[in-house]
């Protein structure tokens, strides 16, 4: 594998598996994160030690620089909108203003020259709390007696989606057999190794402020603080430099910026915050926390005819910002079907406010928690049919395409059922089920497990708009331009922090204009270098910021050749890009790229006006979205004395369409299932029956280590995406997305000879032994 | 705050005379007083080993030593690694076998290995696993880091 030396080989550069261009300088230590800036003011925020309250009193100590709620006049609450599913604007302060409602809260921010002296000051705060009767579970906070915690939101209620297909109720009758599963997924923290942060510095020359920030979204940010703060957007550069992962929970709007901002202005200087990791665990962002009953009415064949689903998102104290915390019941309605051919759908999704860290999108968003019900249902039919796992899929799984969901989903071809049998081909079902049972006579408890699944990328503005959102994202700009140097620079709206976009981009590029990679640079995060953009979550950038920078590489490659046939004075067609070259084809006549663009630049009077000057073309793209689909298949031991699970070895069978880069593509996929096992298996953020948060460490905080996450074996199938034009699909997310479910249906086969049952998620120790208890007990 | 005492770090061969407060860290010490910010701090609680540095010869986590108990030591981060232009074999097979995606836990991971493999070239593979298991990646799922660590052992012996 090399970047180099492919000259005149034909071969395209998308497809190989050449080494990133990110690496050089993260490896060597030149990566440049929002913490390695120096501020001249340093702040730390006062955060509410309890859930629920009324803030009585907040005494600072002589001198020492905090600002609250009350100095912030003018600022607006971040008060994200959907405009459907009866959503209640639910709006939050950026410091508390008189009410506390999760643990965490910053209720005043304290500004001082250093780090150090910050902390000091704030530990020397006096903050006194008339305490409430907090309510950190969604059931809980659904009973008719419950608190209101906003006056909004009725009943806690914040949004109600509701679904039923016309026919539902005459196939429920006529079912040969109803399944159910109560299914619970624990609440997680998306956990990137770099917590946010932001810097945000006054220019007295020009008035205006720059904000670097972790984040994934830079030009949205941007508007949402001028929006809050009340200035224009040219008046705020928003940077996101080399950001340390996101997974979702940098996508939504930390109002801690907001303050940076407010400050920098204020003080008309460079100020400072960097989130501890205690911060972050409880005050990131979380996700995850839901209650799904779901039922499936099946014919005497096994076959899938109706789901009846009701889902309870547990969403937090507000609603981040942009996509409001809808995103997890609405994606949950959506897609819930998942892979499956089955018309008939009844569903309840609801967003339940709490006293609990507000929850924010997390990689795969609803999807890790739906798969895990839906594959939990399919095992437990599988058992009432006494049918096989893989048999039950095979003959309920989408076959015909293009498919409408009962939701009216178009789903674009897909291998549903090919990635199922390579899978099963994979594991060598037999040899697996005669290993199992030798092993069950010396005592040891292997499982396998399987998960099908359906996973919905680089979905535009229509997939947005559907859901209602007054933000509603989805399409990508990239503006690519050749230099007089002969160097290329695409300037694109996405905004990756790990994907390694600045690669594949610039293997896409390279294939247009034929130029080799090292020669592109891709421009991202600053917004005042990149075109307004979405940034990078939902398995969108490939797709979309791909397809955009294809746009905008074939309008130069077509004006590379129009100059390349006036200079070499031949025919366009005749024109072949190649190894920096522009040939005539079957002559020896060439003419260096780096030539032409240098001539588009300074000599355009030899074009006599048939050519514009310069070599800058912009691509748009907002397409409708497209399916990826995967199997995953894990093989566990779980030790029936201790509850510990062992993932012995994990395969993935996937379809993610065109691959543009194999060894990212593989990197991307093998990131997903460790955080899945993680989910599967160790993360919780557990609260207790205060409303404290008992797991504000990595200790307490279980990301999984090199120790838990086993050999992965992947294999691909590529079908081209008819919607997208790079013919990729996207696949940041499947990874964790099927893991979680297959793991825990390998744990149940593991326990069968038991008769216990594990539908909670993460499957701890402790969840395990407690079932093989209260099963022993029983019996 | 307490009065600061006056140190030296030698960090990458090269002599940073700083004062520091008594409490404070050798990871902030590098990154704020010596300017080296290649070095993370991704919990300050010497979980996720991100800020792992080599100190006479043993990898630690920097946010679990004070300053002061490095002075006059002979510290290396992850700007000493490389020789000149040329990535050290760790560098080199982090690259070649994609043990990074945000490169945020890298510098971490790149000290913790070769300040192990410096130590015990021959570690076995389970030990190996074992040594890597103490820092946390989120973005790779660590298969390919065990990958590139193995590849950049070979690499080393060969040497």
């Amino acid at each position: 594998m090399s970047a180099h030396g492919t000259k005149g080989s034909g071969m395209t550069w998308v497809g190989r598996a050449i080494r990133r261009l990110e690496d050089p300088a993260l490896l060597s230590g030149q990566g440049r994160f929002t913490a390695d800036l120096s501020a001249t003011h340093w702040v730390r925020f006062v955060r509410s030690p309890v859930a629920a309250g009324t803030i009585a009193r907040i005494n600072a100590p002589k001198d020492a620089m905090v600002i609250t709620a009350a100095d912030l006049k003018g600022v607006k609450k971040i008060t994200p909108m959907l405009h459907k599913f009866n959503y209640r604007p639910v709006g939050q302060s950026v410091l508390a203003d008189g009410v506390v409602r999760f643990t965490g809260e910053p209720i005043a921010a304290v500004v001082a020259a250093s780090k150090e002296e910050a902390e000091d000051i704030a530990e020397q705060i006096e903050l006194s709390v008339d305490e409430a009767n907090p309510m950190t579970d969604a059931r809980l906070a659904l009973a008719p007696d419950a608190p209101q915690i906003h006056a909004v939101a009725p009943g806690n209620v914040i949004l109600e989606g509701k679904v039923k297909t016309p026919e539902f109720d005459s196939v429920w009758k006529n079912a040969h057999k109803v399944i159910k599963i109560d299914a619970r997924s624990r609440r997680q923290n998306a956990t990137p190794m770099e917590t946010r942060g932001g810097h945000a510095s006054y220019d007295a020359s020009t008035g205006r402020v720059t904000l670097t920030c972790t984040t994934q979204m830079p030009h949205l940010t941007r508007t949402a603080i001028c929006d809050v703060l009340g200035f224009p957007e040219s008046d705020l550069r928003l940077i996101a430099p080399d950001v340390g992962g996101g997974f979702g929970q940098k996508m939504s709007l930390a109002g801690e910026y907001v303050v940076l901002v407010w400050l920098a202005r204020k003080l008309k200087s460079a100020v400072a915050w960097t989130e501890d990791r205690r911060e972050n665990l409880i005050a990131g962002f979380h996700s995850r926390d839901q209650y799904i009953t779901l039922e499936g009415a099946f014919d005497a064949n096994a076959r899938l005819l109706a789901l009846k689903a009701d889902i309870v998102a547990n969403v937090g104290a507000y609603s981040c910002f942009p996509t409001t915390c809808g995103v997890e019941p609405l994606m949950a309605m959506a897609e819930m079907p998942g892979p499956y051919d089955v018309q008939q759908y009844q569903c309840l999704a609801r967003g339940v406010i709490t006293n609990t860290c507000t929850m924010a999108p997390y990689r795969g968003v609803s999807r890790p928690v739906i798969t895990f019900t839906l594959e939990r249902l399919m095992d437990k039919a599988a058992r009432a049919f006494a049918l096989d796992p893989v048999d039950i899929r095979r003959r309920n799984l989408i076959d015909k395409f293009p498919y409408k969901s009962a939701m009216g989903l178009e789903y674009d071809e897909a291998t549903y059922k090919e990635t199922l049998e390579m899978a099963v081909k994979a594991t060598d079902l037999p040899a697996f089920r005669k290993r199992q049972k030798d092993a069950r006579a010396q005592g040891r408890h292997l499982g396998i497990g399987f998960a099908t699944f359906s996973e919905r990328t680089g979905y535009g503005s229509p997939a947005f708009a559907a859901r209602g959102m007054e933000i509603t994202p989805g399409w990508e700009t990239v503006i690519v331009t050749v230099d007089p140097s002969g160097f290329v620079e695409a300037r694109i709206g996405s905004s990756p922090h790990g994907q390694g976009l600045r690669t594949t981009l610039a293997q896409i590029i390279a294939d247009e204009i034929g130029v080799a990679p090292e020669m592109i640079k891709v421009v991202h995060g600053d917004t005042d270098r990149a075109p307004y953009g979405w940034g990078t979550f939902a398995s969108r950038s490939l797709v979309i910021s791909g397809g955009a920078t294809l746009i905008a590489s074939r309008k130069v490659r077509a004006k590379l050749i129009k100059i390349a046939s006036h200079l070499l004075e031949a025919a366009p067609d005749d024109i072949v890009l190649a190894d920096g070259l522009a040939k005539v084809a079957g002559t020896d006549r060439t003419i260096a790229i780096a030539k032409l663009a240098r001539e588009a630049y300074t000599q355009t009077h030899r074009f006599k006006g048939e050519i514009e000057p310069g070599l800058t073309e912009t691509g748009h793209y907002d397409p409708p979205g497209t399916f990826s689909n995967a199997c995953h298949v894990a093989i566990v031991e779980v030790d029936v004395e201790t509850g510990h699970v062992k993932v012995e070895k994990f395969l993935v069978a996937e379809d993610a369409g065109r691959i543009i880069n194999p060894m990212i593509a593989n990197g991307q996929v093998h990131g997903g299932i460790a955080q899945g096992i993680g989910n599967a298996l160790l993360e919780e953020i557990i609260y207790d029956e205060n409303g404290g948060i008992l797991t504000a460490t990595l200790a307490d905080y279980l990301p999984p280590t090199a120790h838990e996450i086993p050999e992965i074996e992947l294999h691909h199938i590529e079908t081209p995406s008819v919607n997208s034009i790079t013919k990729a699909k996207g696949l940041g997310e499947g990874g964790c997305i099927g893991a979680p479910a297959a793991v825990v249906n390998a744990i149940n086969d593991a326990l069968s000879p038991f008769g216990v049952e594990i539908d909670e998620i993460p499957a701890t120790p402790q969840r395990i032994r407690a079932a093989l208890r209260k099963a022993e007990k029983a019996a | 705050m307490s009065e600061k005492t006056a140190i030296t770090l030698t960090i990458n061969g090269r002599d940073h005379a700083i004062a520091v407060e008594p409490r404070r860290t050798l990871a902030d010490a590098i990154r704020e007083d010596c300017g080296q910010t290649g070095t993370h701090i991704g919990c300050e609680h010497g979980i996720c080993g991100a800020c792992t540095v080599i100190v006479d010869g043993e990898p630690v986590r920097s946010c679990l030593m004070f300053a002061v108990q490095a002075d006059r030591k002979k510290i290396r981060t992850v700007e000493g690694l490389a020789d000149g232009d040329r990535l050290h074999p760790m560098q080199q097979a982090f690259m070649d076998h994609h043990g990074l995606q945000c490169g945020f836990c890298t510098p971490g991971f790149l000290m913790l290995a070769v300040g192990v493999l410096e130590r015990e070239p021959d570690i076995s593979d389970e030990d190996l696993i074992d040594v890597l298991s103490s820092n946390l990646c989120r973005c790779t799922g660590y298969q390919n880091i065990i990958k590139a660590v193995r590849a950049a052992a070979k690499e080393m012996r060969r040497k």
